[in-house]
């Protein structure tokens, strides 16, 4: 049974239906990379994981039992076992780094404070960042704020992170920084859903790779499938151009 | 003028500086207790506000039209309906209290746009992670959304409050024993309207421009998260 199943996922901004029935399975400790043109879906269907976005249609089952976004309890169970990192990282501006990782393990998951604050540090210590514990979300620089963002996420114990292109606003020499902590959680056997345009990284830790066009899956298979013998013309055009460059 | 300054030794009686100092001390009672409990009162309405969901259209209603109305009502008519109101279920509350809670009625409605509006400042995004990570509500406004608003907030607040402090002259009307009541008693006397009112003008003046000055003092304390952190790296300091 796959860690999580999401089948024929349909949701709306508005009006308009941005997702035209998604479906893909992440197996537990396994990576699943979203891959596509920008503005394909591929952050909405995070968003909706977690419930940000409401689907309209469609199921997201975790170990086979279907969360009923409807239901208030059941959004937050799903968000205790789901942890998303953002594209724009959205670090709580008023608290210091610290605390950003600190607050829902001691607010929400009610556990003692020194407890929660050294596990937070090792975590900023495994980004690379033990000295900006005091320091504020505004005094970082983007790469920083996107681990501090990782480090945050993995404080709250997530069964699944879900990493919205955690490397795209990274200087280049970053960039291998936060792949390496990504590729270590995998050492570690967390579950991972990818959105990414790092195609080399992607094809070296991914379980299997979905690439999405226009709201819609237009492919999945292994890496090797996908980024070396696409079927759909959608795919070897997309990639043709990625991988060029 | 030389009727004026013939008088001044008389006005300026211990007794009558007494009573100056004691309105004065009244108004500034009305302004603070009635501003404050409305700011705070005005917090819940805006909380309440944003009641989501279907079930809570009538309370999301009756905020909207609450802030609508009392928007759209002068001053004086709120006083004479809270007099008016609170006479017919109650003989023996004080006109003081009846003006305080004229101004609360009315600060509600006036600083609630104030706080919407530096609730509305803070990037939706900030809320989405809050709300991802299972913050409450009511926590993700506590913990993130309001100490992100506050800046915003504050100094229209406080200004509010500065320039009511003029308004609560109305309350004279109804009797209570405040600033302009005063005034209008000493005039009455058959002291000269210049010197009483001159007099009372500076009281209203002396109450008003230090909390200006505390208003501006905080705008610049708030001004950026920058400028609260480094007025806090001063204090550890
Ligand atoms: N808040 C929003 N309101 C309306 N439309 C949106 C919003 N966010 C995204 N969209 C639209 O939904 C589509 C999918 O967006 P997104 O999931 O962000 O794509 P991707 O992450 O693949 O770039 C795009 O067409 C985008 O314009
Ligand atoms: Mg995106």
């Amino acid at each position: 049974m796959p860690h999580l199943a999401v089948s024929g996922v349909h949701a709306n901004y508005g009006a308009l239906e941005v997702l035209h029935g998604i479906s893909f399975d992440v197996d537990r400790g396994g990576i699943v990379s979203l891959v596509g043109p920008s503005g394909s879906g591929k952050s909405t269907v995070l968003r909706t994981l977690v419930g940000l976005t409401r689907a309209t249609r469609g199921t997201v089952e975790i170990d086979g039992d279907v969360i009923d976004y409807r239901s208030a309890r059941a959004i937050r169970a799903a968000r205790d076992r789901m942890a998303i990192v953002f594209q724009q990282y959205n670090l709580f501006q008023n608290m210091t780094v610290l605390r950003n990782c600190t607050l829902a393990p001691v607010k929400i998951k009610r556990r003692p404070r020194s407890e929660v604050e050294a596990e937070a540090r090792d975590l900023l210590a495994l980004v690379g960042l033990a000295d900006k514990a005091d320091a504020y979300p505004d005094e970082l620089s983007g790469g920083q704020q996107q681990r501090v963002a990782i480090a945050r996420a993995l404080a709250l114990r997530p069964d699944i992170l879900l990493l919205d292109e955690v490397t795209s606003a990274l200087d280049p020499e970053l960039v291998g920084e936060v792949l390496d902590t990504i590729r270590r959680l995998s050492d570690e056997g967390m579950t991972m859903l990818l959105v990414s345009h790092e195609m080399g990284f992607v094809r070296e830790v991914s379980n299997a790779v979905v690439f999405m066009d226009a709201g819609r899956v237009v492919e999945t298979g292994s890496p090797a499938q996908i980024f070396d013998a696409p079927r759909s013309d959608r795919a070897r055009d997309f990639f043709g151009k990625v991988l060029r460059h | 003028m030389e009727r004026i300054l013939a008088q001044a030794p008389d006005f300026f009686t211990p007794g009558n500086v007494g009573l100056l100092l004691e309105a004065a001390g009244l108004t500034l009672a009305m302004t603070v207790v009635g501003c404050g409990i409305g700011f705070a009162l005005a917090f819940v309405l805006v909380y309440l506000r944003q009641t989501p969901g279907l079930w809570a259209l009538p309370l999301r209603l009756i905020c909207i039209a609450y802030v609508e109305v009392f928007r759209r009502i002068p001053f004086l008519v709120v006083i004479y309906l809270v007099l008016f109101f609170i006479q017919t279920v109650s003989t023996d509350a004080s006109l003081f209290t009846i003006a305080v809670i004229a101004i609360c009625l009315y600060a509600v409605a006036y600083t609630a746009d104030i706080i919407r509006g530096g609730i509305e400042s803070v990037p939706q995004t900030q809320v989405e992670a809050a709300r991802a990570m299972n913050l409450g509500r009511l926590q993700t406004m506590i913990h993130v959304v309001l100490p992100q608003a506050w800046p915003v907030i504050v100094p229209p607040a406080i200004a509010f409050a500065v320039s009511f402090i003029k308004d609560t002259a109305l309350v004279s009307q109804i009797g209570v024993f405040e600033l302009t009541f005063r005034g209008k008693e000493l005039n009455n006397q058959g002291f000269s309207g210049i010197l009483v009112f001159g007099t009372i003008a500076m009281c209203y003046f002396i109450l008003s421009f230090p909390l200006s000055l505390l208003g501006q003092y905080l705008e610049n304390r708030l001004a950026t998260p920058r400028g609260q952190r480094r007025a806090r790296k001063l204090r550890r300091a």
